[in-house]
């Protein structure tokens, strides 16, 4: 039997992630239409000024997208963990990390990227700019695999804890705040006649910073959950 | 003649040393909080800008840079039992955590008290604050994950493996003054000197010392606690005197 290339574990790991979900449809959306509940909640409890609103647009965005991750993030590994798939995984000999950024990947495929896709049409409640609307999406694109990918280690290490949820939120809120002031920051930085790159370069430093480490420690994570 | 360096990692050894240790941190803390604040709100000069109320610096000052260093030593423990599998090691950590929030809260606390008369308000959402106010939850997420896994070493490890991952926020704190152009004023000792006064220096050097040798009292004497708990089924501490009677 030829063994896997890495990109080929990476590709076969997201793809089977993808399917799993595509057949369990219901997960996905609900994370969805919870990002799209919060974050009309916010006008009604404000009151409906459009100033106030374009305002504060994107921190309810980036907070609601936050909370939406947290709630996606449980079912990262914990399926795999209940019927035993996931120790077959950490037996086969192949990369573990690898292995984790696939799942990673496709975590970010089916919670952030819906997420900064649907984005604009809720900023267009807020009253947004098209600028706006734009450096949004792009920070959104840039920043919310940081989530999914700090969120991977909380994740690893609460697996089949009880109470994991809110705990994996405890864990990993306070490290993903940098994403939310910066993700924030982006688009207030357009608002105000400045040029966003500064605010959007960081996120893309988190990005890669985190993508370098994240898989690596996840991976550590999951042999100290599994022992 | 061979010297065991090793001797005292072992918990039941460890046990005894802590226990006589802890007085010769206690009572030089004690004293030194006395002294430290006496100077402090008593011989120190009132100062030109602030006058009075830049007394608080005296708890403020040594309690922020505590909660700091804390974060980092329970990190070089956790990751020491993390590396090497030493029992001792986790305990410290587990035993400096509850120190360390505690001194994240009292530098946050003692800010605001700060904050209000000199800028006016209780809280700013400032780099240097909101990057205390993650160690603070941090240090949380650290007991908290701590406390809900039921096996000791999975417990530790896992904690580990957190407070390494989380050490990534001191020297953001440290150097948030210096990076962002905040509220939060910058630091007023610097390895080239000081504009500040003798008195002020000693009162805040001495205090600072003193809250040194709370912590590591504090923590010996918690990690006692933890050594007990975790080791009760074994035969050295059913045998201590204080467990029999």
């Amino acid at each position: 039997m030829n063994r896997l290339s890495l990109f080929g574990l990476l590709g076969l790991v997201v793809r089977r992630d993808l399917l799993l979900a595509m057949r369990r449809r219901a997960d996905v959306l609900t994370t969805l239409i919870f990002f799209v509940m919060v974050v009309s909640l916010f006008p009604l409890g404000v009151g409906p000024e459009p100033e106030m609103l374009r305002k504060m647009a994107s921190g309810v965005v980036w907070v609601a997208a936050l909370l939406a991750s947290m709630l996606s993030l449980p079912r990262m590994f914990s399926a795999d963990h209940a019927d035993g798939t996931l120790e077959q995984m950490m037996l086969a000999p192949q990369s573990l990390s690898v292995l984790v950024l696939g799942k990673i990947l496709a975590h970010w495929m089916l919670s952030g990227l819906p997420l900064a896709l649907i984005a604009p049409v809720l900023g267009l409640q807020f009253d947004m700019s098209a600028q706006a609307l734009w450096i949004l999406v792009l920070a959104l694109l840039l920043g919310t695999p940081v989530l999914s990918m700090i969120g991977a280690v909380g994740a690893a290490l609460t697996l089949g804890l009880r109470g994991g949820g809110v705990l994996v939120s405890l864990l990993v809120l306070p490290l993903c705040i940098p994403v939310l002031i910066f993700g924030a920051g982006a688009v207030e930085a357009v608002n105000g006649g400045m040029s966003a790159v500064s605010n959007l370069a960081l996120l893309g430093a988190f990005t890669l910073f985190a993508l370098v480490f994240t898989p690596f420690v996840a991976a550590q994570a999951l042999r100290i959950s599994m022992e | 003649m061979a010297i065991n360096w090793f001797k005292y990692s072992a918990p039941s050894t460890f046990y005894g040393l802590a226990g006589k240790l802890i007085p010769f941190f206690a009572w030089p803390a004690v004293l030194l909080f006395a002294i430290g604040l006496y100077i402090g709100f008593f011989v120190a000069p009132t100062d030109a800008v602030q006058s009075e109320a830049y007394r608080i610096i005296f708890i403020h000052v040594p309690a922020s840079i505590l909660s700091m260093f804390i974060y980092l030593i329970m990190a070089g423990y956790a990751a020491l039992g993390l590396i090497f599998n030493t029992r001792l090691s986790s305990m410290m950590a587990q035993a400096l955590a509850p120190t360390g929030a505690l001194f994240a809260f009292i530098s946050l606390w003692t800010g605001a008290l700060w904050g209000k008369p000199m800028w006016g308000a209780w809280w700013v959402w400032d780099a240097r604050l909101t990057s205390e106010l993650i160690l603070l939850f941090l240090y949380l997420g650290f007991i908290a994950l701590q406390a809900s896994i039921e096996d000791p070493r999975r417990a530790d490890k896992a904690a580990a493996l957190l407070a390494i991952v989380g050490s990534v926020n001191v020297p953001i704190i440290y150097f948030s003054v210096k990076w962002w152009n905040t509220l939060h004023q910058g630091a007023t000792i610097k390895m080239s000197g000081t504009s500040m006064h003798v008195a002020m220096q000693q009162a805040m050097f001495i205090v600072l010392v003193a809250c040194w040798l709370y912590v590591i009292a504090v923590a010996l004497a918690r990690v006692r606690s933890i050594i007990l708990e975790r080791e009760r089924n074994t035969q050295w501490v059913n045998e201590l005197k204080e467990v029999q009677s």
